[in-house]
């Protein structure tokens, strides 16, 4: 078994909190809370959830742009979010990030090439002879002609501007890309040219994704494990075949039982609580509680540890009721 | 994989209708003038050691108080025999230059705190804007004299005052700017490419700030010269002998009465000067701030202009809705022609749901505002087609006519239910007014009406939320706002566009079942636009697919989901993921749409098209019908040949 690259153990980030000049304390969310999460070297990591539910803020824990409030996140078996204080950059050759928003990842006043210089520069430190071959070659790798280094982004379209999103984040020649969304903001033709896209990448460059979507088709398509989350925390962990063939905890059910497919005419019966609970006044025990039909006294107590196995240690549910056990 | 990709060039940047900053700018009369004006004034000014002038400074007292057009002294002269003429331009150069300066060394501090401030965030940003707020607190005029008085008077001093009073306009401008900038992702994007936040703060952001500082500074340059002639007319500015436009005001004041010109020439001069500098700087922000650009200033007329020609003649059928033939919509902009929606039919009986899909600028949504005259105009217009709405053709109706369908037999329903809602009225309020609008219904019977309408749409204790403002409402409860809105006056038709594409999947289901169960209560066609195809299967009974401003194909949900006839439909079927399908290969469609203001002959597909042949690159292709209800727009179709090609 591969060893681990990424290991995320009980992060946690809380938003607002603290106290007021004069002592009061002020409310504070969690975003995300007790996360837990393995990534081997070269899967795909599929993260799903609806929004709010703490993907992106999981992400950019991760790549460093937030910084968590409680837990550790390691590469490697080192702490490099302890360390990216210090040197951030250390952290960037490492792990790369792709943006739901492909044109406003963009500088809008920067030419393509000064956008894929930076990585090469402030990352690689690589000098112009070596720089100019390295700009065709990720041309190259994300299918664009090198005539377009010198153009701006509002002259791309979406696609075409995410795949210059994705020759950025190879150019630090990273371990690790996480996707945020790569493909939302895309129609479906380009979302499957930029999937095949990646899909080829990571073969090519040896990497390692964590893509987050909230289309659960995409992330199927796409994943070899998949983390489900809800109100901040994973609720339902394993092989993306197991989870998406045999859903465990409550919430997922309702998930895949809500996705339009093609050809599916029923859809859930239109009565269901879908209301998030609040955030700044969280249930005790589960948060699905409201929402779920199985639930029990026993969910109001604590939150279920995510430790529900069907026989398989790899598919874990955070549920004391979970589907399959009856 | 195929290069396909490689080599299709991104957008042209040709010529396109939008024109240059500068052409823009000469088409606004009045700041060309006011750039005319200032550039005379500047030259005069710059021109000063070459003209042959007297010295300014010296005096004639012999020759005191010459009138205008005086032998020798084409302005007069003032109370010690100066020349007012060689003064005048002498001290406009002293005037623009200080102007210049204070504008410049404000806008270079003001703009560097600001962008500090903003970025930096948190303590930083708070002990930054408090200073800045200690000294807006002072009146203007009165911090000036102070700083001139503490530092002494002085063409200098006053000139470091100007700058310094300006600083805090600077600084708040560009610090906004600068928040809203540094959240953008293309920071975050520069952070994760290794820089750091100084290259972040001056390589980055500082470009984006660029047109902002320059357009305060035009807004700005005239005050500045302005307040430095005030100082230099209560004599804290430049000090006799040296001229410029507020001390020769200030000389004047005191013989206003017997020599009058002394005072009025220089007077005008300040005019002449800030007026032309402030046309010119209106005309500045207007070309470069990107919301008067995008033509937020123009407003468009109530409803699109109709511009047929000819009015085809089609006879309406009972049991029709809508029944819309031939459809063209064009945007004219500068001096491009774009074709959103080049000849669409569209029928839908009554209780039918109808399904627009299509790709992003496919023209589904132009379509769909063209039918109520939703499209803006300017730049749109609708040039060909009929719509009849139960037999009467909307586009022939009067302005009055359409106004009372719209929220009545037809109602909208749009992706963002917040640009539907008001956030600063009650959602009770709302639906009151939606109610009363077509309905003569008592204050309190509408009251009544708007609880059933959202017990309707099955949000849960309705009379108390009716109290409640749009925010206070979850995304999915504002769309069942927008549905009982919809559905408020008896729609006979709702146009849906996109409504359930902002939403979470499980309320997306839910909203799509509530809709498909209220269509079938009340009877009500719904045109119901989407990308999705598994949103299409929950709800539509038939499909039109629209590729640049065309429909391609159209038939029955299952019949174009299980055998779909045209190449775009059954390659954009194939790319799509199906949950529960993990293994499916996605055939990507290599290319993208053609842009509608250049489309190709023939088939508009063909570039992107493996069955290509050479005829289908000329002439019209038809939309050849193979069934009934089932056509394609296609020479060599997936399935059985059409009867009629
Ligand atoms: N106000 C406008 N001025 C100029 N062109 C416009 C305007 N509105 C739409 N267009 C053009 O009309 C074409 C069709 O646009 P439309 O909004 O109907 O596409 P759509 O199919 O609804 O796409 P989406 O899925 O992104 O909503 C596009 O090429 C667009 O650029
Ligand atoms: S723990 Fe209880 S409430 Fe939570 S999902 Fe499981 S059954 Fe439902
Ligand atoms: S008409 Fe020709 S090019 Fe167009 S879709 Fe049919 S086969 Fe392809
Ligand atoms: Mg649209």
């Amino acid at each position: 078994m591969p060893e681990a690259l990424l290991e995320i153990t009980d992060a946690e980030r809380r938003f607002g909190g603290g106290r007021t000049l004069f002592g009061k304390s002020l409310p504070a969310v969690h975003a995300v809370q007790g996360v837990a999460l393995d990534v081997k070297k070269g899967e795909t990591m599929g993260v799903v959830g609806e929004s709010g539910c703490g993907k992106s803020t999981l992400a950019r824990l991760i790549v460093g742009l937030d910084k968590p409030t409680g837990g550790t996140i390691r590469f490697d078996g080192t702490d490099l979010v302890a360390e990216a204080k210090a040197d951030p950059r250390k952290l960037a050759r490492k792990v790369q990030y792709v943006f739901q928003d492909p044109v406003a990842s963009l500088n809008p006043r920067k030419t393509i090439r000064t956008i894929l210089e930076a990585p090469l520069i402030h990352l690689r430190g690589f000098d112009g002879q070596k720089r100019e071959e390295r700009l065709r070659e990720l041309m190259e790798a994300v299918n664009l002609a090198p005539e377009f280094l010198d153009r701006y982004p509002h002259e791309f379209s979406g696609g075409q501007a995410q795949r210059i999103g994705i020759a950025r984040a190879l150019a630090a020649d990273p371990d690790m890309i996480v996707l945020d969304e790569p493909v939302s903001a895309l129609d479906v033709s380009v979302q499957a040219q930029v999937l095949n896209i990646l899909d080829r990448l990571k073969d090519e460059f040896g990497l390692t994704y964590i893509f987050i979507s909230h289309d659960l088709s995409v992330v199927e398509s796409v994943s070899d494990r998949v983390a489900v989350m809800y109100f901040g925390r994973i609720v339902e962990i394993g092989p993306a075949k197991e989870v998406f063939a045999r859903p465990r905890h409550p919430y997922t059910h309702l998930l895949l039982n809500s996705a339009p497919v093609p050809g599916r005419k029923s859809l859930i019966p239109e009565d269901t609580n879908t209301e998030l609970p609040d955030p700044y006044n969280p249930p005790p025990g589960c948060s699905f509680f409201a929402r779920c039909p199985r639930g029990t006294d026993v969910c109001k107590t604590a939150f279920p540890p995510l430790d529900q196995t069907d026989g398989n240690e790899n598919h874990r549910a955070a549920c004391y009721h979970p589907h399959g056990d009856d | 994989m195929a290069e396909v990709t490689a080599g299709t060039a991104p957008e042209k940047k040709k010529k396109r209708g939008r024109p240059s900053a500068v052409r823009l700018l000469m088409n606004n009369t009045l700041a060309a003038g006011g750039l005319v004006v200032l550039c005379l004034v500047i030259l005069l000014a710059l021109a000063a050691p070459l003209l042959p002038l007297p010295n300014p400074d010296v005096t004639a007292p012999a020759n005191r108080l010459q009138p205008l057009f005086a032998e020798g002294h084409l302005l007069g002269t003032d109370a010690l025999g100066r020349d007012i003429l060689s003064r005048l331009i002498w001290g406009t150069r002293v005037s623009l230059a200080v102007g210049i300066s204070a504008t410049l060394i404000a806008a270079f501090f003001g703009s560097l705190i600001g962008l500090v401030a903003g970025y930096a965030g948190g303590r930083v940003d708070n002990l930054m804007m408090r200073g800045i707020d200690m000294i807006m607190a002072f009146p203007y005029i009165l911090l000036a004299l102070a700083i001139v008085a503490a530092l002494g008077p002085g063409l200098l001093n006053a000139l470091y005052a100007i700058a310094v009073v300006n600083i805090p306009f600077f600084a708040r401008n560009i610090r906004g700017i600068t928040v809203g900038l540094s959240r953008r992702e293309f920071v975050d994007a520069a952070r994760l490419s290794g820089k750091s936040n100084a290259q972040i703060l001056f390589m980055e952001i500082l470009p984006n700030v660029l047109p902002v500082i320059i357009i305060t500074m035009s807004t700005t340059i005239g005050w500045m010269i302005l307040e430095t002639a005030g100082l230099s007319f209560l004599g804290l500015g430049a000090q006799p002998p040296q001229a410029d436009l507020g001390s020769m005001l200030g000389d004047g004041r005191k013989i206003l009465f017997t020599a009058p010109h002394v005072s009025i020439v220089p007077g005008l001069m300040i005019f002449v000067l800030v007026m032309s500098i402030n046309l010119l700087g209106d005309g500045v922000r207007d070309v470069l701030d990107p919301r008067l650009k995008s033509g937020a200033l123009s407003r468009p007329v109530a409803r699109t202009a109709v511009t047929r020609t000819n009015v085809p003649d089609v006879r309406p059928k009972t049991g029709t809705t809508l029944d819309m033939q031939g459809l063209k919509t064009e945007f004219h902009v500068g001096g491009d022609i774009y074709k959103a929606v080049g000849g669409v039919d569209l029928k839908l009986k009554q209780g039918e749901c109808l399904g627009l899909v299509g790709e992003s600028g496919s023209g589904k949504s132009v379509t769909a505002m063209s039918i109520m005259g939703l499209v803006p105009t300017p730049p749109g217009r609708i040039v060909d087609g009929v719509a009849l709405l139960e037999g009467d053709d909307l586009f022939s109706m009067t302005d009055e006519q359409v106004r009372q369908l719209r929220g009545s037999v037809v109602s909208h329903v749009f992706q963002d239910p917040l640009s539907t809602l008001h956030p600063l009225f009650t959602v009770g309020d709302q639906l009151v007014e939606a109610i009363q609008a077509h309905q003569p219904l008592s204050s309190a019977d509408a009251q009544k009406k708007a609880a059933d309408l959202l017990a309707m749409v099955r949000i849960p204790n309705p009379a108390e939320r009716l109290k409640a403002y749009p925010h206070e409402l979850s995304g999915g409860m504002r769309q069942r706002v927008c549905i009982a809105m919809a559905l408020a006056n008896d729609a006979r038709m709702i146009i849906a566009d996109e409504p359930t594409t902002a939403l979470d999947v499980t309320v997306q289901a839910q909203v799509l079942s509530l809709l498909a169960t209220l269509r079938k209560e009340h009877n009500v066609a719904i045109l119901f636009i989407t990308h999705d195809f598994g949103v299409v299967s929950a709800i539509c009974d038939r499909v039109a697919v629209m590729y640049a401003g065309k429909i391609v194909e159209t038939g029955t949900t299952d019949e174009i989901l299980s055998a779909p006839a045209h190449p775009y439909t059954s390659r954009l079927i194939a790319c799509v993921p199906v949950l529960g399908e993990p293994g499916r290969r996605l055939d990507a469609i290599e290319g993208r749409p053609p842009v509608v203001n250049n489309l190709p002959e023939g088939c508009a597909f063909a570039a992107r098209c493996p069955k290509a042949q050479p005829d289908c690159r000329s002439g019209e292709i038809p939309l050849a019908e193979m069934s009934e209800g089932r056509a394609v727009r296609c020479l060599y179709p997936e399935t059985k040949e059409p009867i009629d090609a």
